[in-house]
Order: C-alpha cells, then structure tokens, then sequence
C-alpha cells in the first residue's frame, strides 16, 4: 500500500514525486471509494432497519467490485445532439478539481504530496472550479432536465461557497495562518471545534451543500429533474461523475477534521508516530462521513427556495456575525473563552433559525390545485409559480 | 524544467485567447477564456506570486466565470445561427497586430536585468496589512460600490407586486 510505503521513499525531484503521489492516491481514492458505497449502503440500511448488501461476499462486501465491472462494462451512450466538446470536457472538469484538492491535504505530519504554504487558500480556490463541470453537463447534454440541474447545481455551489469561506476566514483569524498544516499545529491541546462551536456548524451544512449530497441533492433528485446533469450519462463517465461525487466527500471530510478537529493532533502527545497519526487523521474524517450518512437517512431533501434562503438569510449572516465577534475578541484581547461564548451564542441561533426557516418557507404564492375534470370555467387560471426561476434569478 | 511550463501556461493562455476570438460556439469560447484565465494564474505561480494565482483561480476561474457561463447558457445560444464576425474584422485585426508591434518593439529595446538574484516573495501578512492599514480607504469605497452593484441587481430581479 501506498500510504505504508510513502513516508519511507524520498524521490528528489519533487515534480516527479508529486505526479507519482497523485497516481498512486488516485488509485488509492478509487478503492476507497468503492468502498465507501459499500459503507453507506449499509450504515443508511442499518438506519432504515435493511440489511444493505449481503449476498456478495461476507458481509457483502464484494459488492462494490461487483458494482465497478457492471458500470465499466456498460455501454457508453452520448445523445446525437449533445455538443461533443461540453460533454467529454464535464467529467475531467468535475473530476480533476476533486483529485486536485488533495495535492494540499497534509494527512500526517510529515505525509502530503505537497506543503502548499496557502493550502486552505488552495483548496479553496480549486474546489471552487467544479461548477464548470456542472454546467457543461447540464449544457452539453441537450436536455432539458439536465439543463435545469445544472443550473441549480452551480447557483448551489456559489451560494454555499459563501458560508463556507466566511467560516473558514472565522477560523483564519483565530489560528492567523493561511496554512492547513500550521492550522492542525494550532490545535495541539484544543481543537477549534471548541473555540469556534459556530464555525464549525456552518462549514458542516455548507460542506455537505457543495457536496451536494442529500438532503442537499436538489440539482440530482429523481423525483425532481430526474437525475439532473448526469441524466444522459452512462457507463464509465457517469462512475466518474460518482467517484468526483464521493472524493469531494472526502475531501471537505479531512479539511473539517483538519481545521476543526486537529487533524493528527490530540491532548494526549503529539509524537505518536506517523501511523498512529494517520489513524487519528482517519477517525476523525469518518466522524464527517458518518455525519453526512446520518443525515442523508434522516432528513428529507430541502426545496429550492428553503435551500437559497437557508444559505443567504441564516448562514451568510451568521458567519458575519462569527467573523465580527472573533475580532471583537482579537482587537480587545479578551481571553478565548469569549470565542466560546460568542460562537455558542451563534450556535443558539443557528439551531432556531433552521427550525424557522424551515417551517416558513412556503411558496411565495399558493399553488392552487385544479381538478383533471374540471370544466374550462371552474378552473381557475393555473398561476406559474416558477420557485426555480425566481430564485436562481435572485443568486445570479 | 521551469521554462517547459513557461512555454506550456503561454501556450494556455495564448490558445485559449485565439478559442474566445475565433471558436462559433460561445459556450466554447468560454471554455477556451477558462483555459486563458487558468494560464494566467499558471504563469503566476512561475513569477512566484502564489497567492496572486490562487486569487485569479478563485475569482476569475471561479467567480467571473460561473457568471459568464450562466448567462450564455441560459440565453439560446444553439439556435445562435448568423456570423458572429462585424465588418470591422479587419480594422480588428490591423489594430491588433499594431499592439502586438509595440509591445515587440518594447520588449526588444529594453534592457532586461541579466540576474535578478534572490527573488524576493512578498509575504501574504505584508499584503493584508496594506490592503487594510494603507490601502484602507479605496478598499472601504469599493466595497461600497460591490454592495451598491448587489442591491442594484437585487432590486432588478426582484418581482414586483402583480408583476408575472
């Protein structure tokens, strides 16, 4: 395995050790992949009292290889009216930001592939380019669902790209570096999930909203655009659009368990050794994943209009207020307890306004409901409430 | 090594530049601006401003691009039939090659540094204490155009009251 054997092989050019890094964690984050369906099928089952999967193997766990040679050996259909160039570039536009994220991710203390020195900065801005993807697909394929997928997948990913940033630049002001590695340094005895409880909670739903994973699966639902960007893709592309899916997961995982938990730090000593390290590092990052599991068993998918005004109206302000009261508490000195307070506070409102927007928002007009035989004078004229329309307007 | 990837983000940023002028498609065209833009940022981080190029992925790759791309794709560009080229192609093209003149012209009589010694990176703390202690003023001003510009575009996509 590659991640036993990296620390122990030291290649000089660091060019060739990076493309190498890459290939072999590519490789890597396959397997782990198909090994996380296999563990979400069977945590969600366990939620829902289902077995998940049990034939294949013991456990089922020869599942996921069952899985990747049916999807790899299905065919591979583009539809004759798709524009060419936008569909074949969508998949390597989703897929390279994923992998490319993890170019920064620095697993143990001496294992990365390369010590950015603005990593958080990094990742970020590359994470950020997945959209691209997302809107060729839902161009490029020539359908209309696909279309409106895309669409509500890019206003998704800016929209939630906001409180996510805004929470990560609360944490920068506490630890006042831009670097993830000095980040996990800073936590060596109290990790900042304690001094910045508020924080914390925003990056947690907006990671799981640019994830785009239920109850945040608006641009994929079935039973709404039937599948959305990835409608007309098949075979080994739409595993790819997966894979990017399930390696973003990981991915926004190790950066909470980094820059909210200590990643490999924790109270008890720092000099563990590199395995012990990347154990920690691990454990903490399925903390995340188990997270995004539990909620994706437990709470219903969000409409459009809740999900843009729970981004604008409650976690963009709440980060504001997150990032005033870390430089009320920096500028004055105070000691950082008021982080705590300050931050609980938030994390008070946080709690109630989700339970209130939730509740409130209903459709800005009331959809009336025509019976299929009324005569052509009962009916009232239908009004065209286009929730989408609106709403993607107003984020635009 | 450090020119091969000099000459591979030039050729990025000088191919996607051609796509945006000459590509029919406009969806195309801005995949090819994308490319331009991530060049930039490629040369960037040769010129040893990481952090300039971070910005540039962030916002430009990012920011500008979701917004040109939303627009193009939300307007009917595939029954776009007629030629995107005006009569003013040559004018262009004569004005075009002019810069390119000077600019070869400039280059050519300046007297570059032979060794430049240490290159000196600016660290990132320097730039934000100047963007806030110095610089603290046209920040401030254009924040306020950036909020001026949201709510203009708030209040333009507002619905009015009765308004379908």
């Amino acid at each position: 395995m590659m991640l036993l054997a990296a620390p122990a092989i030291n290649i000089d050019n660091a060019f060739l050790s990076g493309i190498l890094g890459l290939i072999a964690f590519t490789l890597v984050m396959t397997v782990g992949v198909m090994y996380a369906t296999w563990y979400e099928r069977k945590i969600v089952a366990r939620m829902q009292y289902r077995l998940g999967p049990t034939r294949t193997g013991p456990f089922g766990l020869l599942q996921p290889i069952a899985d990747t040679f049916k999807l790899l050996t299905k065919e591979d259909l583009r539809p004759a009216t798709a524009d060419f160039i936008a569909f074949e570039a969508a998949v390597f536009a989703i897929f390279i930001p994923a992998l490319m994220v993890f170019v920064a991710v620095p697993f143990t203390a001496d294992w990365y592939i390369s010590a950015i020195p603005m990593s958080l900065l990094y990742i970020l801005a590359v994470s950020g380019l997945s959209f691209i993807g997302f809107l060729l697909a839902g161009w490029g394929s020539d359908n209309k669902y696909a279309l409106l997928g895309g669409m509500r997948a890019a206003a998704q990913l800016i929209s939630y790209e906001i409180p996510m940033i805004l929470a990560l630049v609360a944490v920068v002001m506490v630890t006042s570096t831009l670097d993830v590695y000095q980040m996990i340094l800073y936590q060596d005895t109290v990790p900042l999930i304690v001094w910045q409880p508020l924080a914390f909670g925003i990056f947690l739903i907006a990671s799981v909203a640019e994830v785009e994973r239920p109850p945040f699966d608006i641009p994929t639902g079935e039973s709404e655009v039937a599948g959305g960007v990835f409608i007309e893709y098949s075979g080994i592309r739409w595993s790819m659009f997966q894979l990017s899916s399930y390696v973003n997961m990981y991915a926004f995982a190790l950066l909470g368990a980094f820059v909210f938990l200590g990643g490999w730090e924790w109270p008890f000593g720092t000099d563990i050794g590199w395995g012990y390290q990347l154990l920690l590092t691990m454990v903490k990052m399925s903390f995340f994943i188990f997270f995004y599991l539990l909620i994706r068993a437990t709470v219903p998918r969000l409409r459009v209009d809740q999900l843009m005004s729970y981004a604008w109206k409650v976690l963009i302000p709440l980060s504001l207020y997150q990032i005033v009261t870390n430089g009320f508490v920096i500028v004055y000195d105070l000691p950082d307890v008021a982080f705590l307070l300050f931050s609980g506070l938030g994390v008070a409102a946080l709690v109630y306004s989700a339970a209130f927007i939730v509740k409130r928002g209903e459709p800005r007009r009331p959809l009336t409901m025509v019976p299929v035989r009324a005569t052509a004078k009962a009916a009232p004229p239908a009004p065209a409430v286009a929730a989408d329309v609106v709403v993607e307007g107003a984020a635009t | 090594m450090t020119e091969v990837f000099f000459y591979i983000f030039a050729a990025t940023v000088i191919g996607g530049a051609l796509g945006v002028v000459l590509l029919r498609n406009i969806v195309h065209a801005a995949l090819g601006l994308i490319g331009s833009l991530l060049g930039v940022a490629g040369i960037y981080i040769l010129l040893s401003v990481e952090f300039l190029a971070l910005v540039q992925v962030l916002i430009y790759g990012g920011a500008v691009m979701v917004l040109i791309l939303f627009g193009l794709m939300l307007t009917r560009t595939r029954e776009l039939k007629e030629n995107l080229d005006g009569d003013q192609k040559p004018l262009a093209a004569v004005a075009a090659l002019v810069l390119l003149g000077t600019f070869i012209a400039a280059f050519a009589n300046t007297e570059w540094p032979r060794d430049v010694g240490q290159i000196t990176t600016v660290p990132f703390n320097d730039i934000g204490n100047a963007l806030f202690g110095r610089w603290a003023v046209p920040f401030e001003l254009l924040s306020g155009v950036l909020l001026v510009a949201l709510v203009g575009a708030i209040i333009i996509a507002m619905q009015e009251e009765g308004e379908q």
